[in-house]
């Protein structure tokens, strides 16, 4: 094995400071991503930098109502956690519809943001990779894609993200704080991941060496209604094949808000706006759920192996609106 | 030892009696020690190097940068390796060409072993194997399997297992019956990856060849390396003691002789431990199958024809052959009876046994379309199988040993309430899953082999058996306690049973379900013989008495008869057509299997099997990347088996069923447990959504492409 060094660091400007030292420096969470794939030669840094003792285990709410969810959080305490149960339960789904307990034990919201796709073609250091050996190839476009990209995807790269903390978050505007050694700094997730295009191995808009420091949650009232479905190809510890996190506020049968987000469908969680704006003031039936899919989708662009995840998120996407417009419509009645 | 005033009050009945595995505290505390972390003095680590491309040649091996490395001690290739013998036939026939380890320039498919590089640490030496730059000439190479090549053929079988088998006139019988169901089933590239991978250690010890390796038959091992490095058979020790699971997978692979003719050259032990990456081309699989069954009946379902063709691939370099069509041999009789496996030879790896080889992808198609045609004949599915059970084999003629699978199908039905079955697919709704059952029957052969034990009364008391017997996580060796004890007449706790050395003798390795009954035999025979020897009286010397045992001469004469396990499989899913996902909900499977030596181990061993089996219906599949050749994410997170949330409840039993011409009445239970689970379940999804899925595995995207078939109204059913 190729050797490397370990440090610890206990505060922000440490941690800064330490990666600033090597230019092969990776900052190490959970490590249940990073770790495999240096186990496997994709990732040979020659410095880790141990985050998980940083002073960012916290999640707060502020006097603005803003959720902050600190970087070092780990999977199964941010799905636990009262707040998030209670103002966004499709969080507390995702996570939990992610890996092991065990995994979850380890795995922090820093990391689960920064994990690199499950694309085989990736994982396998024999074979080309445009995300991993830039200008190498796509063997995917050509070979096994089952699960790989129907939106927002190019020929350089059908690798999904395969988050499932992350569509939650997509779905309701969190926003990704980080520290540089020049200042702090935030950008929405929205477009914290970038378009692939002819350039997949650049994979975030976060500066050089910077550190994530954590994610706020703004208020949406909309969110105490969610839900979190993932498919998968065996019940438990599989990455989705296509999942959906949804929101719905139905107020006399009207759409008055809606948060559609959807997973394992692009290099990013894919926020579906297009979906949403279908659906706002319009009817909240199972036609008008299955024509906002549509509307999102027309953007979609299959290969010849993953059409069916077109059937599939539109399928979901009804399945999960539905539930919910019922369940509003429940509520709705039981409260007159 | 005092002799109590009562005397010796005969001990009889430990088999047929649950008892734990007599390792299993050592093996949960850590305290047992596998073949990949013994310790050894001196011990080196060989990593292999495999090709890269599919086909081609070695143009050049780049070894002195490597051997510059930190620790690299040495780096084995074609151009260095010494000669291996080539020209002999083993017990399995000639001899897998990936043994010939760097004897030649050719590569014949990804992941073929070219290079070993030994170091000091496990560390250094992958390191350096991962940096050893390899040159090749490619060649152009066909990975791709599929029904209908141009190239498959039909092997040349032998008098024990015919290629093809036929009877009566096909075309005629099929033409006068009034129901035909003909239908095309597939079958994926499906592994074998035990828990433990392929490792073994090997060093030289006063002239003497030593392997601590982990393996399904240790004197196969060391008969196997004595031929390769042309040596002494006495010169040769194997030893196995703890294997983390075979399923055909551990026989003599690349690993143990790149151990050994490492160790050879740097008079030190070395180890060799496969990665889980080289166990998808190194240690064997199962092949992907195409299969047309065709079966021709009269309106009441009894058939008139049957006919069961399958295809599956091989490498170019080694025959095998998945015998997909043999199980319509033992299971039903028709007027006209057709079964042909065929072969492709294609640059892929060299498949081999992997759990129930034949039966497990050729019950799938066979009882599928069993179920198509019980469908079509508008009868019962097990009525069906009632119908055309056979009284003597349908080619043989010969009478069955026993054939108990209706009473597996009546206790099953009874337990899983299959009589109140409304037999009309799409129909039944809870939610968003549409839900379904469905049966399939099972059986694989019950074979006996030759095998020698010795058994010692020690002069303390106890007892030891010595077998070259393997527990490859079964509880072989609890078993054969059991079998030893009520043998000797005394309780299980004064026998001691020594396995997995080769140095015990002669005796079959744990495979073709067919190793607890062949070890039984030869333990019961020396037991036998150990007590008419006690019984002339007189004392144990401090060596003790041993007698031995060689099963060959008893076993020739055994009279033919048509000797299978049978089973009767039963499953419940739930299938939600708007996303594709399919849950097992409850499956029971009801065996008769020859009497049950212990039925703790072996309840486990049958519930393993069924498990598996539903990993195949539903998640099990390697897809080979026809750019390169290779199996497309080749580890255990990219080749997906079931998990512990996708076993439902499930259940397994036994009917009464000993095999009278067994001293022990066994039959073997290792492999029946698989067969026809996959048929189960696809047959339980048509009943759920009224679509035949007859390629494996039924995954997500094929139910959302399916959707209810002809049943579209199905969608909307409630109740």
């Amino acid at each position: 094995m190729r050797e490397f060094d370990y440090r610890r660091a206990s505060d922000v400007p440490g941690a800064l400071a330490l990666l600033g030292t090597e230019p092969e420096a990776r900052y190490l969470g959970g490590g249940t991503n990073l770790v495999d794939l240096m186990k496997s030669g994709v990732e040979r840094p020659a410095l880790l930098v141990d985050v998980r003792e940083l002073p960012l285990e916290r999640i707060e709410v502020a006097d603005d109502g803003v959720l902050r969810i600190g970087a070092t959080v780990t999977n199964s305490d941010l799905a636990a956690h009262p707040e998030v149960r209670r103002r966004y339960p499709a969080l507390t789904q995702a996570v939990l519809a992610g890996a092991s307990g065990q995994l979850r034990n380890m795995a922090t919201v820093g990391g689960n943001l920064l994990q690199r796709t499950r694309c085989a073609y990736f994982a396998d250091v024999s074979k080309a990779c445009n995300r991993r050996v830039p200008g190498s190839g796509c063997p995917a476009v050509a070979g096994e894609h089952r699960n790989h990209a129907i939106l927002g995807a190019s020929t350089h790269c059908v690798a999904v993200h395969p988050s499932d903390m992350g569509v939650a978050l997509a779905a309701f505007d969190a926003v990704v704080h980080y520290a540089t050694a020049d200042g702090p700094g935030a950008v929405p997730l929205a477009e914290f991941y970038l378009p692939v295009g002819d350039t997949p191995h650049r994979e975030t808009a976060l500066p050089p060496g910077a550190l994530i420091t954590g994610v706020t949650l703004p208020p949406a009232p909309v969110a105490a209604a969610s839900r979190y479905r993932k498919v998968r190809e065996r019940a438990s510890y599989a990455f989705a094949i296509g999942s959906v996190a949804a929101a719905l506020d139905v107020r006399d049968g009207v759409v008055h808000d809606v948060r559609l987000a959807f997973g394992a469908v692009a290099s990013r969680p894919w926020r579906a706006q297009a979906a949403e704006r279908a659906l706002i003031g319009g009817p909240a039936t199972a036609e008008a759920f299955g024509a906002a899919a549509d509307a999102e989708l027309t953007a979609a662009e299959p290969l010849p192996g993953n059409g069916y995840k077109v059937t599939l998120i539109r399928n979901l996407v009804v399945a999960v609106l539905t539930e919910l417009a019922e369940e509003s419509r429940q509520t709705e009645e039981a409260t007159r | 030892m005092t002799t109590t005033t009562t005397g010796t009050v005969p001990v009889i009945g430990a088999v047929g009696t649950a008892h734990t595995r007599i390792e299993g505290r050592d093996k949960v505390t850590g305290a047992a020690r596998y073949a990949g972390e013994i310790p050894f003095a001196e011990l080196a680590h060989g990593w292999l190097v495999v090709s890269t491309i599919a086909r081609g040649r070695i143009r050049s091996i780049d070894a002195a940068p490597v051997l510059a490395m930190p620790g690299v001690l040495t780096v084995l290739h074609h151009g260095n390796a010494q000669p291996l013998e080539s020209d002999y036939v083993g017990p399995m026939g000639t001899p897998d060409p990936a043994l010939q380890l760097f004897q030649h320039d050719r590569v014949p498919y990804a992941g073929w072993p070219v290079a070993l590089v030994v170091a000091e640490t496990s560390e250094q030496a992958r390191e350096a194997a991962e940096s050893l730059t390899v040159a090749y000439d490619e060649e152009p190479h066909d990975v791709a399997f599929a029904a209908g090549h141009p190239e498959a053929y039909v092997p040349a079988g032998n008098p024990r297992a015919e290629a093809e088998q036929e009877k009566g006139d096909l075309a005629a019988e099929l033409a006068a019956s009034a129901v035909v169901v003909d239908s095309e089933y597939s079958t994926p590239e499906e592994h074998h990856h035990p828990m433990e991978p392929h490792a073994a250690a090997a060093y030289w010890d006063s002239g003497r060849l030593e392997v601590v390796d982990s393996n399904q038959g240790s004197i196969f091992v060391a008969q196997e390396l004595a031929r390769l490095f042309s040596l002494d058979q006495s010169a040769v020790r194997v030893r196995s003691e703890h294997i983390g699971g075979g399923f055909g997978s551990k026989g003599t692979r690349p690993h143990q002789v790149a151990a050994a003719m490492a160790a050879t050259i740097l008079h030190r032990p070395v180890r060799v431990v496969m990665t889980r990456r080289q166990m998808f081309s190194l240690a064997g699989y199962r092949s992907p199958t195409a299969q047309r069954v065709r079966l021709g009946a009269d309106p009441d379902g009894r058939l008139r024809a049957l006919d069961h063709q399958g295809l599956n691939q091989t490498s170019t370099v080694h025959e095998f052959v998945e015998r997909s069509a043999d199980v319509a041999r033992a299971m039903y009789d028709a007027d006209a009876h057709h079964t042909v496996n065929r072969v492709v030879r294609l640059d892929v790896p060299t498949p081999t046994w992997m759990r129930a080889p034949g039966e497990a992808p050729g019950s799938y198609a066979l009882e599928c379309a069993l179920d198509e045609l019980a469908e079509k004949c508008d009868i019962d599915p097990i009525a069906l199988r009632a119908r055309n059970e056979p009284t003597v084999g349908p080619i043989s003629g010969l009478p069955y040993s026993s054939h108990r699978l209706l009473a597996c199908f009546e206790e099953g039905a009874r337990r899983f309430g299959w009589g109140d079955r409304d037999p009309r697919p799409g129909v039944r709704r809870e939610g968003r899953w549409l839900l379904g059952t469905g049966t399939a029957a099972a059986s694989f052969p019950t074979l006996v082999a030759p095998s020698t034990a010795a058994v010692t009364a020690e002069a303390d008391g106890s007892y030891t058996v010595r077998i070259t017997a393997a527990d490859i996580g079964t509880g072989a060796r609890t078993a054969l306690a059991l079998v030893a004890a009520d043998a000797l007449e005394v309780t299980p706790d004064r026998v001691t049973v020594l396995i997995g050395d080769s140095d015990f003798g002669q005796a079959i390795l744990a495979g073709g379900s067919m190793g607890t009954r062949s070890w039984s035999w030869a333990v019961t025979l020396a037991a036998r013989s150990l007590r008419e020897q006690l019984a002339l009286g007189g004392t144990v010397p401090p060596e003790g008495i041993t007698a031995r045992s060689d099963t060959a001469e008893a076993l020739g004469t055994l009279p033919p008869r048509e000797r299978h396990a049978f089973g009767a499989q039963f499953a419940e899913v739930a299938v939600d057509i708007a996303t594709g996902e399919v849950r097992v909900r409850r499956m029971l499977g009801v065996f008769a299997a020859g009497r049950i030596v212990n039925p703790l181990t072996a309840r486990s061993q049958f519930l393993g099997g069924m498990v598996w089996g539903l990993s195949m219906a539903l998640h099990e599949e390697a897809v080979r990347d026809e750019t390169t050749g290779t199996v497309v994410g080749a580890d255990l997170a990219g080749y997906h088996v079931a998990a512990n949330a996708d076993v439902p409840l499930i259940e397994a039993d036994w009917v009464d069923d000993p095999d009278e011409d067994d001293p022990v009445n066994i039959k073997g239970i290792g492999e029946v447990g698989i067969v026809g689970v996959a048929a189960a379940v696809a047959n339980a999804v048509w009943h759920a959504t009224g679509v035949r899925h007859r390629h494996l595995p039924i995954r997500p995207d094929r139910v959302l492409a399916a959707g209810t078939g002809a049943l579209p109204q199905a969608a909307d059913a409630r109740g």
